[in-house]
């Protein structure tokens, strides 16, 4: 299946997430129930062949609620981008509505010349609201190198309104690109200067990525400064 | 950008590397512009780095880079975090790696300066990180500072007082700094200057040279070949081990000690070169009314003004 | 604490704000986040003290604790004591006589977790075991780069981490904090020459992972007291009321440092510590499943095997990669776990601020 053209293989989905193929490289991820809830466990598996392209999106804001159960929700998503080929997965925000507990899990693998956008934002609860409690892990390998991991926490008492982590955001939100063309130069002794704006940061990463890192004060601030950032980002690529 | 050394020789180990040099005082007295008086008089002759703490901006490593007195590679510049005695004192480690970055970038280096920043005067250099250290006080801070002493008054390996130019405006008494520097100094030398009307410092560059040599007979820092003839002249120098005790010729050490001036190695450099005349300093001068306060007149200072700096101030011919 | 073995009194001199180590002039952001107003007193500090501590603090923990296990295993990478290895005889040779550092009391707990099978060429064992003590101090460096993405941040460790080292190597000496100096010229992450140092102290990996808390949250209380004029009694209650949580992180990050043994595979080749697969085996072999090149696919995050198989993705059978090589006389690794799931917490504002920081040329504090 590797070669120019992308043909979606696989299309497997089960409610409350359902993907639907909405273009000749794009699937959306269609919400057809509540929740998740609390104990509900959703996968996504995404599996980019060598040399293709896919872009994942949403409809709608994922919207994580308290439900009955004590387990919490868990969300877990698996990326492999083989050599060559190309994702952008860029779904609309997740808010954490009061009362939630929510387990946000994201495993991506890329290989040596795979590259990506990965945008992830979350949102501090419905207006007006104390967020519920979400914990949510990152992990990003090229080639079996680390390249970013990162956990968030939100809706711990040690983190919520933090000058250190926080501030007085209501939402957070990162967007990860990632491949070739962000290669550190090999020569290059010293750390790639950020490109710096009001709320946001374009964080060049030791590896061959670029961190867009943001916080807002609502989801439309949230989307902005992401998107400046992923502009600088654009313009930190080499190739 | 790191130093890094692939051995386990004590950071302090002086053999077979370059002087460093600490120069020290409090906030503006002028250590800046003796740096870059010294870079300007000694960089044709020894292999330079300099190392400059600044407190809040990078504007002492800025001025020298622009003042073009030295390869702006060549300097490295280290934030002290609000205490700029504890980076030269009491936790020396950032200093040490940016000598040791200057040294791995360029060495062999003959001389290494690190100014620090702008401190009181209880504020020295530990002797983990400077081999020698220069304090430089000013005239402006009033003629009573060689009185109060202080560790770096009374304990660097030599005392700078800067700014005789200001001494009239300000009322300071040289004569008075100089006996006072001397009575709490034990011998160790001090030098007179004024950086903006001697922009070679000339005296303390060949203090400094006279330093450096030591330094390498005693560590055996390879010479630089071609180079060992130094840019500030080397005349008349005389060094007893580590310390520099000179005096100008044309300075007589009875007519000095009789005013009661401990001359011992008190060495006077730039005070009104012309008011000194030609033939290095004239003692009446000194020990008269030459350097008093009051003593500069307005019509000597006028003088001054419209004659040329000898490029030799003190140096005897 | 209790359990604790190691050195207390070596662990009083390595989180002694007086270390002379450069910590001084380390803000941690609280400059910046004092220029922007966003900390103005002693209950923003408070705030400020706490998030730190849960993120950036519990992220060097861990880290502190995964270097000091490995500076304390280092030595049975050459096949454990008396194999007249290369490591042992430094030791020796820098630690003579009654000034040795004491016996490591965690160094022989840690043999469990390494071992090597060192070839018929003793010189090329040596060597090459010294080769595979560098690739994991590499490798564990590589983990706390892809921990801070902030190259401000990144920058402001690795000048913390050659300051500390060149302190520690001239405190305590050891054959660990050489190879970790030459693995790693340009300087290692702060908490990894902690680790080391730590272990080279005589500490072990909780005391490790303690004092990298520690300092966490001492520097920028140090700084805010400097920089705000705050009464430092105040400041120093703070801290007082911060110790659980000290103690917390250090437990949670030796807990996490245990997770990694029990759910991420053994590590048997040197290329595989590197995560560069030797032999030009398709990527696809490297990206599947739980092979020991890509140990994220283990449960990091959450330590829940219930966390089923990939939706949608055809697992191919796991292929560990490429046979280890086996020349004459090459050790070989096993390090057992890797380090993927030691704790990432990020703090976004700590990454903006540090850039902010950078950025801003006036400024007392490096960072
Ligand atoms: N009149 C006069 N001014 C001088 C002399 N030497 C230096 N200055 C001036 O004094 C000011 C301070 O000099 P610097 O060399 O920056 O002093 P500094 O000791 O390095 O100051 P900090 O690093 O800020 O502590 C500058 O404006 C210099 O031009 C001098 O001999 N006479
Ligand atoms: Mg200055």
């Amino acid at each position: 299946m590797a070669g120019g053209g992308t043909r979606l293989e696989t299309l497997r989905s089960d409610p409350p997430l359902t993907l639907r193929q909405t273009g000749p490289h794009r699937v959306h991820l269609v919400s057809t129930g509540a929740g998740p809830l609390r104990g509900d466990h959703l996968d996504l598996g995404v599996d980019v062949a060598p040399g293709t392209s896919l872009e994942v999106c949403s409809v709608a804001a994922t919207l994580v609620l308290p439900g009955l159960a004590e387990a919490p929700s868990i969300m877990l998503v698996r990326a492999r981008v083989g050599a060559g080929a190309t994702l952008r997965f860029s779904p609309e925000p997740t808010v954490l509505a009061a009362g939630c507990s929510h387990h946000l899990v994201v495993r991506l693998s890329l290989a040596e010349d795979a590259t990506v956008l990965w945008r992830e934002e979350i949102v501090f609860g419905r207006h007006g609201e104390r967020p519920g409690r979400c914990q949510a892990r990152f992990d990003a390998t090229v080639a079996g190198r680390p390249l970013l991991r990162q956990n968030l926490v939100v809706g711990e008492e040690t983190v919520d309104g933090s000058p250190a982590v926080y501030g007085d955001a209501r939402c957070v939100g990162s967007t990860l690109v990632a491949g070739p063309a962000w290669r550190p130069s090999p020569e290059d002794k010293r750390e790639r200067r950020a490109v710096v704006g009001e709320g946001w940061a374009a964080l060049p990463l030791a590896g061959p990525g670029v961190l867009v890192s943001a916080l807002g004060a609502d989801a439309v601030q949230l989307r902005r400064r992401l998107e400046r950032g992923e502009d600088a980002a654009a313009s930190h690529a080499t190739g | 950008m790191g130093a890094y050394h692939d051995d386990l020789h004590d950071a302090a180990e002086p053999d077979g590397r370059a002087l460093r040099l600490g120069i020290g005082g409090p906030v503006g007295s002028g250590k800046t512009a003796l740096v870059a008086a010294l870079c300007r008089s000694l960089g044709p002759s020894l292999r330079l780095g300099v190392v400059t703490n600044d407190i809040y901006t990078t504007e002492d490593a800025d001025f020298l880079r622009r003042a073009g007195v030295i390869d702006p590679e060549r300097i490295q510049a280290v934030q002290t975090g609000c205490c700029p005695h504890t980076a030269i004192r009491d936790d020396i480690a950032a200093n040490i790696d940016a000598v040791e970055t200057l040294e791995e970038r360029f060495g062999p280096l003959d001389l290494v300066i690190v100014e620090s920043g702008g401190d009181n005067l209880t504020a020295t250099f530990s002797r983990g990180l400077a081999d020698r250290q220069i304090f430089v006080l000013d005239v402006s801070g009033g003629d009573k500072v060689p009185r109060k002493g202080g560790p770096g008054v009374t304990t660097a390996d030599l005392l700078v007082i800067n700014k005789t130019d200001l001494a009239p405006m300000v009322g300071a008494d040289l004569t008075v700094m100089s006996r006072d520097a001397a009575a709490v100094r034990e011998g160790r030398p001090v030098l007179f200057t004024s950086i903006r009307e001697d922009r070679s410092a000339h005296m303390v560059a060949q203090w400094v040279t006279d330093m450096v040599d030591v330094w390498r007979h005693e560590h055996g820092v390879a010479h630089h070949h071609g180079l060992s003839a130094h840019g500030a002249s080397t005349h008349g120098a005389s060094t007893h081990g580590a310390s520099a005790r000179r005096v100008p010729e044309g300075v007589s050490l009875d007519d000095l000690s009789a005013d009661g001036i401990s001359i011992d190695g008190v060495i006077v450099d730039g005070i009104s070169a012309d008011g000194l005349s030609a033939d290095g300093i004239s003692v009446d001068g000194v020990a008269a009314d030459g350097i008093s306060a009051g003593g500069v007149s307005p019509e000597r200072k006028e003088h001054e003004e419209h004659e040329e700096q000898p490029s030799r101030p003190v140096t005897a011919p | 604490m209790d359990g604790m073995r190691g050195d207390p009194a070596a662990l009083l001199l390595l989180a002694d704000s007086r270390l002379p180590a450069g910590g001084h002039a380390h803000s941690g952001g609280v400059e910046e986040a004092v220029r922007l107003g966003t900390v103005t007193d002693v209950d923003d500090l408070a705030r400020f003290l706490r998030g730190r501590l849960a993120t950036a603090g519990l992220v060097t923990a861990a880290l502190s604790a995964a270097a000091c296990e490995l500076a304390a295993g280092e030595p049975d990478l050459v096949g454990g004591p008396g194999s007249g290895g290369e490591a042992g005889e430094r030791a020796t040779a820098v630690a003579p006589g009654p000034h040795a550092p004491p016996a490591r009391p965690y160094a022989a707990d840690a043999s469990w977790r390494t071992g090597v099978n060192g070839g018929p060429g003793a010189a090329a064992g040596v060597a090459a075991a010294e080769d595979v003590r560098r690739r994991l101090w590499r490798r564990l460096d590589d983990e706390a780069d892809a921990r801070t993405a902030s190259p401000a941040q990144r920058e402001a460790a690795r000048t913390q981490g050659r300051l500390l080292l060149r302190t520690a190597r001239r405190l305590w000496p050891s054959a660990a904090l050489d190879t970790l100096a030459r693995a790693i010229p340009e300087g290692p992450h702060h908490p990894i020459a902690l680790g080391a140092a730590a272990a080279s102290a005589g500490c072990e990996p909780q005391q490790a992972a303690l004092a990298a808390a520690y300092t966490s949250v001492t520097g920028p209380a140090t700084a805010a007291v400097r920089l705000l004029g705050l009464d430092p009694v105040t400041v120093h209650r703070l801290l007082a009321d911060l110790a659980p949580a000290l103690n917390d992180a250090a437990h949670a990050a030796c807990a996490s440092l245990m997770d990694t043994v029990l759910t991420e595979p053994v590590l048997t080749d040197t290329a595989l510590i590197d995560g560069v697969p030797t032999d030009g085996a398709p990527m696809d072999t490297t990206l599947t499943g739980k092979t020991p090149a890509d140990p994220a696919l283990g449960d990091p995050a959450l330590g829940d095997p219930a966390l089923g198989g990939p939706a949608g993705i055809d697992t191919p059978p796991g292929d560990a990669g490429p046979p280890p090589g086996d020349a004459p006389g090459a050790a070989r690794a096993e390090w057992r776990g890797g380090w993927a799931g030691l704790p990432g917490h990020s703090a976004p504002a700590l990454d903006l601020l540090a850039e902010g920081h950078l950025a801003n040329p006036m400024k007392l504090f490096v960072s």
